[in-house]
């Protein structure tokens, strides 16, 4: 006999049937009838019309129908809440019950029916619960605290309920400890700032001590409350260590992935010298190879974490690259991603065991890995350099095949390989051109077209080949019709003579046949460039391209910081911060390694790389429609096209080159898109003038906190119609100002005065309209001070501090452009922790480091510190090596960009010696005259 | 507002046709449409188990494992570790078998109250509540065929009426009050060999992924301990919860309160660093020639570093190239199947005698017209070898305290192929 007797259907209608049973005197008839209903409710029927009728059920004895009510209760309450109301007074009974379980089961079902007016009276029967003798109960009723939290918070809170769970962190029960932790955590994601779980060394005792205790399920809410844990020192966090490591030998893979969480984010707070740092590293790798003999969703989801632990901390599993062997029945998604894996750990050292793995994988039978094995060599090629030789040889093999698919995508990464090692395996483009007609994917073609175009002079029939692709010009996909555009301009330039007229159909197909508004623009730009100025042309596009680098395919080391922090979680499975995808995430907060928290504020967002042009990974190829780039023709995505930060910004800027950007700011067209630009759609010739404005007028006004530097003029009366404008800048208590002053040289009234600025660099822009509320008289001189905001759009200026703007008055619109000190945008709060410095400073590449002299200052360290002080410049530290004063200081600019700096003082010796440090280097050098300036007034 | 639904939200059972044959809720529920997106995922899949197991939603996410030819398809809201909600559904599978013997649609069907009841007890508001087994037995009976019967006449029911002891114990996977009449302890040291080896016959990689399972039925409270002759074999291991950790690491020795009946005590991992032996070879000539229909096919199996102990059980199988027709092959021994179909070959060989090596041989044919197969077929091995635990892993002596009876006890080892691949 079995519960499949509960399907059947009899012909006059079911729920009438059941409503009969379900009011049946005999008990043994009701409890079948219950479990009738519970049946359709399993497989999705709508019984929730007998809802009085289960209710009726519940005052009863038997344990087992009670439950089957409650579970009813559980799916339909919300749908019949005046009904609910009927089953309020058994539960407060049932939790009065003498046995712990039925207790604990009514406080569990309570807090599952979702009904606001059940849940006030929930409240006595759960501070009872809360507080019961029996832990099984205690446990039980903190979990429903949670559930009572999700369904009205105020309510929570006014009843004190969030204490008593904080309390239960000290229970004497391990069970209850985890369970309160895990009630906490939940509570404190829609609480971001409420300071619920406020762990201090005793409360990480506790949870420690009942982390040996508790099951694996306790352990994982418990590990992932200490991996938010910030240790006081090194010492407390080795013991924290020391007792997390155990947990890497649970059978339960959810503990172990969060004991690496753990155990990664705190080593990051050991010295890097102490024993127990290498003896963590070495336990690190046998439970993560050990994750990977589990089935293939554990191991996916293992793998995904390894990827993100490889980048961080590639000695951990270095010796270890056999484990990621692909085996011909693992599942497709667990091939893609051991085969990522290998790469990222292929070293000189393995190099030949990964290739011939590779080689072997690319004779499989599934397209899709196939291609990705390809891919690989050709990203092993890039990575490590010694191999490059034998990965174009295997290609090459791989391209003997003349299996479609193959070719293709070898082709791809050979293009990339070019990149990489220009000049050197040109020898293979005979063979790869013998290839040509069996392409049919759009990115083989563009790939073999840039080929074609960057050795054009190689290639003897190099326009030949490039013009049997432009027959079809209109059918090809975007991409080769910007590649093919801008191989034939390449060949031009190279071949003058006689390709002249391929160019001239070429361009006219671009401008005049394509709706595409890029490559119209693109064949624009050419056109005028090689009308204009050829040399300038040969210039721009066949300039040296940056090298192509294995970081491309890297995660940004900030994202990557906080997905460690995230290990075992769903953003590390889809490496995406927590705030880029999960619904309702009110309260994530970005959580950060300790110590290496240096990158400060820019690293706080997820949208890292949009704050500013200077965060532009230096050497990385651009990411795909950046049109800056595209003019050097590097639009082909890279191996892996992940750097994740498309920047707007940049590309907004690359159309101001078109010009119009003034004008839009200033004309009548102000409502206009403004990343249309002006000058889009016109035909060449009508090139706006905007590019014209020369920024020499006007001179550097460098101020600082305490100290402003006079005015300077910055436009002449005779260059705008007898308007001079002579100002500065000054930031006064957190406040940017410009300092104008207006003087009319001319013979008439003037009025209607307005301002704007071009795109900068760090966003500056004017929080108010130019107060000039009477007209100016001839002659009349006025002073007005304008605030600024650093909250505009931004595009990165030639130089840095470089500021153009546009100011209009009844006569016409007179452009200028001046240079602001850097100091105005260090912001208040710029002095970093001490231990944040230390980390940040080792963790910025050397490469970014700049040294100055600043010469002729005669103050001593205190002095000079102080001073500093006044523009925002923060002294963390100071020490006294052998009579020199050294100053580390912290600046961070209002983007959120933190510069860090060494000052070097010799007693008596007036010149200083500065070493500056920065994510991005561009702005040392600013820095550096901010330091000279403000030290010298 | 949202709610901030920590943990799983819902349970759906897919079956191998597509169907959803339950679904489950432990918060509000959520619509089976959800499952749209799991279904388009299968549907772009080529095979059943290449279904990613995380799929995004716009509002969710699905979790999902395929066990027993059945989708697990767990439906989450928020941030949640996917490793948790993997391993707990592999426990509800695990809980199923348990009680239904097997884990299937039918089975699930025919005990839909039971799983019912089950699933609820195993998550509260999407907290594991009991996941072990043996407090799952105390306060669900698993149903029998006597129980049903016994419950109708008496009209006594399947839920348990008592807090189960092990609840909140410190040894919460076992029971108190545990009684046998005869009392015994077995445990299973069982390795399987993960081996790629390349054309020429050299190994590529080679692993053991090694178990201890143990059935432990003794009275009261005992505890046992274990000890090894070579227990330096075991760096890389993973306990079962009642493994004292601390004694392991200072002793080498796992001592432990076992759980009643049966469960995996420890499971481990030996390396490739650390030799692996390989206890059988494969010689092998599969080839075609350019423009011929007919390829020849020659396989031949023998004993390689086997302990002097015998292999059996064996069976090979190899995924052969698209282009092939039919196979017409005679083996040695044993007997062999082709599927025309799914070009599955497959030879189930038996014992390995060393003096008479069996081999598969004879030619296969392709369609015609068809080109010579780009791709070399993997062949696949599974044997196992009796009495034997490749790695060298020796137990040295078991012995149990806290209890004065003598009880039976016995050690059995077993060597198996795991993923065990020859490329050719």
């Amino acid at each position: 006999m079995t519960d499949s007797k509960y399907f059947t259907t009899t012909k006059k209608g079911e729920i009438f049937e059941l409503k009969a049973e379900l009011n049946s005197d005999k008990k043994e008839k009701k409890k079948e009838a219950v479990k009738k209903v519970i049946a359709s409710m399993t497989v999705g029927k709508d019984v929730s019309a007998l809802f009085p009728d289960v209710v009726n059920c519940m005052q009863t004895d038997n344990l087992e129908l009670k439950k089957l009510v409650y579970l009813y209760l559980m799916n339909y309450a919300k749908s019949q809440p005046d009904m609910a109301i009927m089953a309020v007074n058994t539960f407060v009974k049932d939790c009065e019950d003498p046995n712990p379980l039925i207790r604990a089961l009514a406080v569990r079902t309570m807090g599952c029916i979702r009904v606001d007016k059940i849940t006030e009276y929930l409240c006595e029967p759960l501070r009872k619960c809360l507080k019961d003798e029996d832990p099984y109960v205690r446990k039980t009723a903190a979990v429903c605290v949670a559930k009572l939290h999700d369904i009205n918070a105020q309510l929570v809170e006014d009843q004190g309920f969030l204490d008593t769970l904080k309390d239960l962190i000290s229970d004497s029960n391990p069970m209850v400890v985890a369970n309160a932790v895990a009630a906490l955590s939940e509570i404190a994601e829609s609480h971001p700032n409420s300071n619920l779980l406020d762990l201090n060394p005793q409360t990480i005792n506790k949870l420690l001590t009942a982390l040996n205790e508790c099951t694996e399920w306790g352990q994982i809410f418990i590990l992932d409350c200490l991996a938010n844990y910030m240790p006081r020192d090194d010492r407390e966090s080795q013991s924290i260590c020391e007792r997390v490591t155990p947990r890497l030998s649970h059978a339960n893979s959810a503990v172990v992935l969060s004991a690496v969480k753990v155990l990664m984010k705190f080593m990051e707070m050991l010295p890097k010298d102490l024993d127990y740092y290498g003896t963590l590293l070495k336990k690190l790798a046998p439970p993560l190879v050990t994750l990977l003999s589990a089935e293939p969703e554990l191991q996916y989801v293992a793998l995904r974490n390894i990827n993100l632990i490889v980048q961080k901390r590639p000695e951990i599993l270095k010796h270890e690259m056999k484990v990621f062997f692909v085996k011909y029945n693992d599942p497709i998604y667990v091939k893609l991603e051991k085969l990522d894996i290998m790469i990222r750990l292929a070293s000189q050292a393995n190099i030949a065991q990964v290739l011939a793995e590779l080689k072997e994988y690319a004779t499989e039978v599934d397209v899709d890995f196939v291609r990705k094995a390809v891919r690989a060599i050709g990203r092993c090629a890039i990575k490590v350099e010694q191999s490059a030789e034998r990965c174009v040889s295997t290609l090459l093999d791989l391209i003997q095949t003349k299996v479609n698919y193959v070719v293709q995508e070898a082709i791809v990464v050979i293009k990339d390989i070019f990149r990489k090692y220009p000049n050197k395996y040109e020898s293979v483009i005979a063979t790869l051109c013998e290839n040509l007609d069996s392409l049919d994917e759009p990115e083989a073609r563009a790939a073999m077209i840039w080929i074609v175009g960057e050795y054009a002079e190689r290639i003897d029939n190099a326009d030949e080949l490039l013009e049997s692709f432009l027959e079809g010009f209109h059918d090809e996909s975007t991409q080769v019709q910007l590649q093919l555009l801008t191989a034939i301009v390449k060949l031009f330039l190279k071949k003058p003579t006689e390709t002249q007229e391929l160019v001239q159909q070429v361009l006219s197909l671009a401008t005049q046949d394509s709706d595409n508004p890029d490559l119209r623009d693109r064949g624009y730009i050419y056109w005028r460039l090689l009308s204009t100025d050829p040399v300038a042309a040969k210039e721009v596009v066949l300039a040296e391209k940056p090298l192509i680098s294995e970081e491309t395919d890297l995660i940004e080391p900030t994202l990557l910081e906080e997905l460690i922090c995230h290990i075992g979680t769903l953003a590390s499975v889809y490496h995406k911060p927590p705030s880029a995808f999960v619904e309702g995430s009110r309260g994530v907060q970005h959580k950060r390694i300790p110590a290496r928290a240096g990158s400060g504020e820019s690293a706080e967002s997820s949208d890292v790389g949009q704050s500013g042009p200077s965060e532009a990974p230096p050497a990385v190829i651009p990411s795909q429609g950046d049109l800056l780039g595209d003019l050097l023709n590097l639009d082909l995505a890279p191996p892996t096209a992940t750097v994740p930060s498309v920047q707007p910004s940049m590309q907004m800027g690359a159309m101001d080159l078109l010009g119009g950007g003034l004008d839009s700011l200033l004309g009548g067209d102000i409502g206009g898109s403004p990343s249309m630009g002006a000058g889009l759609g016109v035909a060449p010739a009508a090139m706006p003038t905007a590019l014209g404005i020369a920024p020499a007028v006007g001179g550097v006004g460098m101020p600082t906190g305490s100290y402003v530097a006079p005015k300077t003029v910055w436009l002449p009366a005779m260059k705008a119609k007898g308007l001079e404008i002579s100002g500065t800048f000054a930031r006064r208590g957190g406040i940017i100002q410009m300092d104008l002053t207006l003087t009319n040289k001319a013979m008439s009234v003037m009025t209607d005065f307005a301002i704007q600025f071009n795109r900068n660099s760090f966003g500056l822009a004017p929080a108010g309209p130019l107060q000039v509320l009477t007209p100016l008289s001839p002659n009349q001189t006025i002073d007005v001070s304008l605030p600024l905001s650093t909250s505009g759009p931004v595009m990165k200026m030639e130089p840095l501090n470089n500021l153009q703007v546009a100011v209009k008055n009844n006569i016409d619109v007179f452009y200028f452009s001046c240079q602001y000190p850097l100091s105005l945008i260090f912001v208040e709060d710029g002095k970093m922790e001490r231990q944040v410095f230390l980390a940040t400073w080792k963790d910025i590449p050397n490469d970014n480091e700049a040294q100055f002299q600043i010469k002729d200052i005669h103050l001593n360290s205190d002095a000079a510190s102080n001073k500093l002080q006044g523009s925002n410049i923060f002294t963390i530290a100071k020490r006294t090596v052998e009579g020199q004063d050294m100053l580390y200081q912290s600046v961070k600019l209002t983007n959120g960009i933190w510069v860090l700096a060494e000052m070097r003082i010799q007693t008596g010796n007036p010149n200083y010696t500065l070493s500056i440090k920065c994510r991005a280097p561009e702005v040392c050098q600013f820095v550096f005259l901010c330091y000279e300036l403000v030290l010298k007034n | 507002m949202l709610a901030a639904a920590k943990m799983i939200h819902s349970l759906f059972l897919v079956n191998a046709s597509g169907d959803i044959f339950l679904e489950k809720h432990w918060k509000s529920v959520v619509s089976r449409s959800v499952c749209d997106y799991f279904f388009e995922a299968l549907e772009r899949a080529t095979e059943p188990e290449n279904v990613p197991p995380v799929i995004p939603t716009p509002h969710h996410f699905l979790i999902n494992v395929l066990r027993h030819r059945i989708y697990f398809v767990a439906v989450i809201q928020s941030e949640v570790p996917p490793l948790f909600v993997i391993e707990f559904l592999h426990r509800v599978v695990d809980t199923f078998q348990d009680y239904f013997g097997v884990c299937s649609e039918a089975a699930i069907k025919d005990n839909v109250v039971v799983v019912y009841e089950l699933l609820e007890e195993m998550l509260d508001n999407g907290f594991p509540l009991a996941t072990e087994s043996n407090i799952l037995k105390e306060l669900i009976k698993p149903p029998t065929i006597l129980r049903t019967v016994v419950n109708t006449i008496t009209g006594s029911t399947n839920v348990g009426e008592q807090l189960p002891t092990g609840q909140l114990s410190v040894v919460p996977w076992r029971r108190t009050g545990v009684k046998y009449t005869n009392n015994e302890a077995y445990f299973d040291v069982v390795e399987e060999i993960d081996a790629i080896i390349d054309k020429s016959g050299s190994t590529i990689t080679a692993e053991i992924q090694g178990v201890i399972d143990a059935c432990v039925k003794l009275t009261g409270m005992p505890d046992l301990t274990l000890s090894f002759m070579n227990p330096r074999l075991l760096d890389d291991v993973s306990f079962h919860p009642c493994v004292r950790f601390k004694r392991w690491e200072a002793e080498r020795i796992l001592s432990f309160i076992p759980p009643d009946g049966n469960f995996r005590l420890l499971s481990y991992h030996v390396s490739s660093q650390n030799l692996v032996a390989i206890p059988v070879y494969v010689k092998h000539n599969i080839s075609f020639r350019e423009g011929s229909s007919q390829g020849r096919f020659e396989l031949t199996l023998g004993p390689k570093q086997t302990m002097g102990k015998a292999v059996e059980s064996v069976l090979v199988s190899s995924q052969l190239p698209r282009g092939v027709l039919n196979a017409n092959l005679s083996p040695s021994q044993g007997t062999y199947t082709f599927d025309p179909v799914t070009k599955l070959l497959s030879w189930d060989v038996g014992k390995i005698n060393p003096q008479k090596l069996p081999s598969l041989k004879g030619s296969v044919s392709l369609q015609t017209g068809a080109s010579k197969p780009d791709e070399n077929p993997t062949i696949n091995i599974q044997f196992k070898i009796q009495q034997l635990a490749i790695s060298g892993l020796k137990v040295n002596r078991l012995d149990m305290y806290g209890e004065k009876y003598k009880p039976f006890k016995g050690i059995k080892y077993m060597t198996k192929a795991g993923k065990f691949q020859v490329r050719t």
